[in-house]
């Protein structure tokens, strides 16, 4: 089954690294949240209820409606295994509620996994497409397009004066969530980050870090959507959100530059550190993962580590989480034998893409 | 780092929880992660963005008087059954529905959370020609209207005619 690429093969098309400003912004998401008019949302659904919600929905990306925008598979969330399932939720393709509470759930995914189309999650249908780097306009008018399609099969919930109608209050109108994953390790060195963000959550957009709801970031991490979904357009919510974006990316340049200019030998000697212990160690926890991660990863977009590429990195992330370590190891290991394995993955990734020890002056 | 619970396992979570400005540390491992449930991101007891809005909900009702005195019958959505107060436990909707049944207590919530209380953004290209044609009818009824008042009937009647042909496609809709 082609379930299976998607749960054991680590790349995305998000994470090759290769979008405009990947040196800030790791990738860009759009989520768009509909629903069908008389049938209960998820959350009150029967099961019979739902599975004709997922039957008219499935029909869509079965018709061979949506083949201009590529390949879909149609995967159905009780075929997969818990583990399978924790996999996908960690490459960000299904979420953690779909995983977890769904009924008669399912996703939709595009072949590059650009495309990740969620049935019966909080709302009838969550279309989210994620690119990497800053193109954040791109995955909105990818996801307006494929909801485009969606439109002409079904008839969405959707009311004149309130816009389509979610399940959360904090979703109607436009239904959109767009975001940006970017990493801010400059800004977090030289302790602008909190002035930054809070700035940030004045003008109507939220942060929180990758991988999970706490506030602090791991590795430096941050993602950064907009709140509001009622009474801005889709175009002015993507603007405001790209303008935002595009100063926090000018302030982290402009932190790092002056961070090579006032203090290089530091920075240097953290880069490798943080590269000698990853590519030494025996024992890694993620935390420490993240963190050290995010040194290497500054290293290189400074270029002070060679034959790092963005496309390892990123891959790191997803494959050092808990569910990924599990599924390439095929084992099920308890957390010190999982500190123990990202250790040893991290080791021989690092070397497989870097045999010269790679650190220049 | 051992557990800061049991002092016994490695802790293997790691989060910082901030209360009003006051910022607490935890390392825990799973097991007790699992029994103190509260507040920890990712266990399913967590503090949901549903009970920050159920704060906002009750806020809605000016001096909390609404909650004292329970109305004989609770506003409740006739499709999926949902009633207000549940809604403002849960802050989720039940149905589409809901949402007019629940109208007028909407208003404050939306600005609330959005500063606003209706959409401007994409109409479905369906609904998009049913809100035409209903706001085509409203226009040709004032018109209609003003034809009577000034015994046009003759215009009255074209107009007549003109509504009835666009609520025969409206409900073909």
């Amino acid at each position: 089954m082609t379930k299976h690429r998607f749960s054991q093969d680590a790349l995305s098309d998000w994470m090759r690294g290769t979008g405009p400003d990947s040196d800030v912004v790791i990738s860009s998401r759009v989520r768009v949240a509909r629903n069908l008019r008389h049938q209960p949302f998820p959350m009150l659904a029967t099961s019979q209820q739902a599975e004709a919600v997922l039957n008219r929905l499935t029909e869509v990306s079965r018709s061979g409606n949506l083949d201009a925008y590529g390949p879909f598979d149609t995967i159905l969330l009780s075929e997969l295994s818990e583990l399978d399932k924790r996999v996908l939720v960690e490459k960000h393709l299904i979420s953690p509620n779909l995983a977890n509470e769904s009924r008669a759930g399912a996703v939709v995914l595009s072949d590059n996994e650009a495309v990740s189309i969620m049935i019966n999650e909080e709302d009838h249908l969550r279309i989210q497409c994620l690119y990497p780097g800053f193109q954040i306009g791109e995955a909105w008018a990818l996801a307006s397009g494929i909801d485009d399609i969606y439109e002409e099969a079904a008839d969405y919930a959707f009311d004149e004066k309130r816009g389509y109608l979610t399940t959360c209050p904090t979703n109607v109108g436009t239904g959109i969530r767009a975001s940006v994953m970017m990493h801010l390790p400059a800004l977090v060195l030289t302790q602008q980050i909190n002035r930054i963000l809070s700035a940030v959550t004045q003008v109507g957009l939220a942060v929180r870090g990758l991988y999970g709801e706490g506030s602090e970031a791991l590795g430096n991490l941050f993602q950064i959507s907009n709140q509001v979904t009622l009474g801005q357009s889709e175009d002015e919510i993507i603007e405001n959100l790209h303008g935002v974006a595009r100063q926090i990316i000018e302030h982290e340049r402009a932190a790092r530059k002056r961070l090579l200019e006032e203090s290089r030998i530091r920075i240097v000697d953290r880069v490798r550190r943080s590269y000698g212990i990853l590519s030494h160690a025996a024992i890694m926890d993620s935390k420490e993962a993240a963190q050290r991660l995010s040194d290497i990863r500054l290293g290189a977009d400074l270029g002070l580590l060679e034959g790092i590429t963005p496309q390892v990195l990123n891959e790191l992330l997803v494959m050092t989480q808990p569910g990924f370590l599990q599924q390439t190891f095929n084992e099920k290991m308890s957390p010190e034998q999982r500190d123990f394995r990202r250790a040893e993955l991290i080791r021989n990734r690092l070397s497989g893409k870097n045999d010269h020890g790679g650190v220049e002056q | 780092m051992f557990c800061q619970e049991c002092g016994k396992r490695p802790a293997t979570l790691h989060f910082t929880k901030i209360v009003n400005g006051d910022k607490t540390e935890f390392h825990i491992c799973e097991s007790c992660a699992r029994e103190k449930g509260e507040g920890i991101p990712g266990t399913p007891n967590s503090f949901s963005i549903h009970s920050l809005l159920s704060g906002l909900l009750d806020f809605n009702s000016p001096g909390g008087a609404a909650h004292t005195h329970a109305s004989p019958q609770p506003v409740r959505c006739e499709e999926c059954g949902l009633t207000y107060s549940q809604f403002s436990k849960i802050g989720r909707f039940g149905c589409s529905s809901c949402y007019t049944a629940f109208a007028d207590r909407l208003d404050p919530l939306l600005k609330r959370v959005h500063s606003s209380t209706s959409h401007s953004g994409k109409i479905p290209k369906r609904s998009g020609s049913e809100i035409q044609c209903k706001r085509e009818i409203e226009q040709l009824r004032r018109d209609m209207q003003t034809y009577i008042e000034k015994e046009e009937f003759e215009n009255a009647a074209k107009l007549r005619d003109r509504i009835r042909e666009l609520e025969r496609k409206l409900s073909a809709l």
